[in-house]
């Protein structure tokens, strides 16, 4: 079978600065691959490069069947980026928002709709403007823009930021589900206990390099393990560990 | 193209009624910029009913800087960028659709400027068809030609600065053009101001192409 991502010796600039120095990366259909890494290792340049939004200079870069150094536009449509930013208008509604992003993505307005009741958001907030939610409430708008555009590649980056426990569990069981249904899932995460309970696989990245790749509870893989080994724990998360531990 | 165009214009219009910044903020400032030249140059009325269309113009021009800046600024909403380069819209559509959104915009405040100086400058207007042209052909190329510039300025931190210090000089043939043929409509000169108009829809085409071409560069490149 052939990987929807492939990278082989991939480089990608970001301005003179090489974020991928020759990056090897195989992701299979279904699989939920966690990116971990210290800041700086080059996450997130992963995560837009497989979205077509970082261009690959070098080296060999594929996803989904299209040739990033040819046409990354091509790929687009057919993946979904939650990042840092949520990119909803904040004198929108959630509706607005949710509505504006899933028909700029040919979404049916079912499943615009399905996507507003999976997060949650289809009663009171739906009509509220997203200026007045909450951090994780904009998260959970920004999950629904990503669900109803029904992408074959999920790219999630720190997805668990802002959410609390419900949301969390929440964003979990989707990615379980999307993933059931055929699509493929990179995320990079510092919530270790949740993404390491998700992942099938474990890519460290250093320096823009691959460093490391083994299979999920293969290796040093344990929470606690994984941060000692990230060596960029908030004080939060472990002691989220220590207690799990 | 034009599904897309009315998907983000509807998008700007939206934002727009929801935030009232042109009600609340560029609607006064246009007003004032005219009530401030009525003091300026009431002790010389008939200077003040001479300039009547170039100040009305200057007055628009002014104005549709703060839209454009505002127009601008929406796609520097924090990843909103990305987004609409993942969306798949096409970029033509969405030069489109912004420079719709503007123009309506600029639309209104010329209506609300045309009364002002018919009260505050006791402006008469003549030849209406004229005038309907004028407004039309310089609301599209002012439109056209602010959202090109917006975008190609977008991303940098002296973005608000720099978009008028680019803006204006391109726009000088409009301002020309547009002033002219309100005088002739006016009856302030003797000449004909459908040249003058002929030149400002040349403008405005020629910017609405060069900018539904290029801004699918510019939004990758920003």
């Amino acid at each position: 079978m052939e990987p929807i991502v492939h990278f082989r010796a991939a480089v990608a600039l970001l301005g003179r600065f090489p974020a991928l120095a020759g990056i090897d990366l195989d992701v299979m259909r279904g699989e939920i691959v966690l990116l971990r890494g210290p800041n700086g290792a080059g996450k997130t340049t992963v995560l837009r490069a497989c979205a077509g939004l970082v261009p690959v200079v070098r080296g060999e870069a594929t996803v989904l069947g299209h040739d990033l150094r040819r046409n990354a536009a091509g790929v687009r449509r057919r993946v979904a980026l939650l990042g840092h930013a949520s990119a909803l208008y904040d004198e929108l509604t959630v509706a607005d928002n949710v509505t504006f992003w899933g028909r700029a993505c040919r979404a049916r307005p079912d499943d615009i709709a399905a996507a507003l009741q999976l997060v949650g958001l289809d009663g009171r907030l739906r009509d509220v403007r997203v200026g007045r939610l909450s951090a994780g409430q904009r998260r959970r708008a920004a999950l629904a823009c990503l669900l109803a555009r029904r992408p074959e590649l999920w790219l999630l980056d720190e997805p668990h930021a802002d959410l609390d426990h419900e949301a969390r569990d929440l964003l979990d069981r989707l990615i379980r589900q999307a993933v059931d249904q055929g699509a493929t899932v990179i995320m990079s995460s510092h919530d270790l206990d949740r993404a390491l309970a998700l992942a099938h696989r474990i890519v460290t990245l250093d320096a823009g390099m691959t460093a490391d790749q083994r299979a999920a509870g293969t290796g040093p893989g344990t929470p606690a393990e994984a941060l000692r080994g990230d060596g960029e724990a908030t004080t939060e998360t472990t002691a989220e560990v220590s207690h799990v531990a | 193209m034009w599904r897309d165009a009315a998907l983000v214009a509807g998008r700007d219009l939206r934002i727009e009624a929801r935030s009232r910044v042109t009600v609340h903020q560029v609607a006064p400032f246009a007003l004032l910029v005219l009530v401030l030249f009525a003091f300026a140059l009431d002790p010389a009325r008939s200077i003040l009913e001479r300039a009547t269309p170039g100040l009305y113009w200057i007055t628009v021009l002014f104005s549709a800087l703060l839209a454009l800046s505002r127009s601008a600024a929406l796609d520097e909403t924090a990843g909103a960028r990305d987004a609409l380069r993942l969306s798949g819209l096409d970029p033509s559509g969405v030069f489109v659709g912004k420079s719709l959104a503007v123009a309506a915009e600029l639309v209104v405040l010329e209506i609300l400027l045309g009364v002002g100086v018919i009260v505050l400058y006791g402006a008469e207007p003549a030849g209406v068809g004229l005038l309907a042209a004028t407004c039309l052909a310089a609301t599209v190329a002012v439109a056209a030609t602010g959202t090109l510039y917006g975008a190609l300025v977008s991303g940098l931190r002296v973005r608000e600065t720099l978009l008028p210090l680019l803006l204006l000089p391109v726009l000088a043939p409009v301002l020309i053009g547009a002033t002219r043929a309100f005088e002739a409509a006016l009856g302030r000169a003797p000449a004909d101001g459908w040249p003058w108009c002929g030149l400002l829809a040349a403008f405005a085409v020629l910017y609405s192409v060069a900018g539904a071409l290029a801004y699918g560069t510019l939004l990758e490149g920003s």
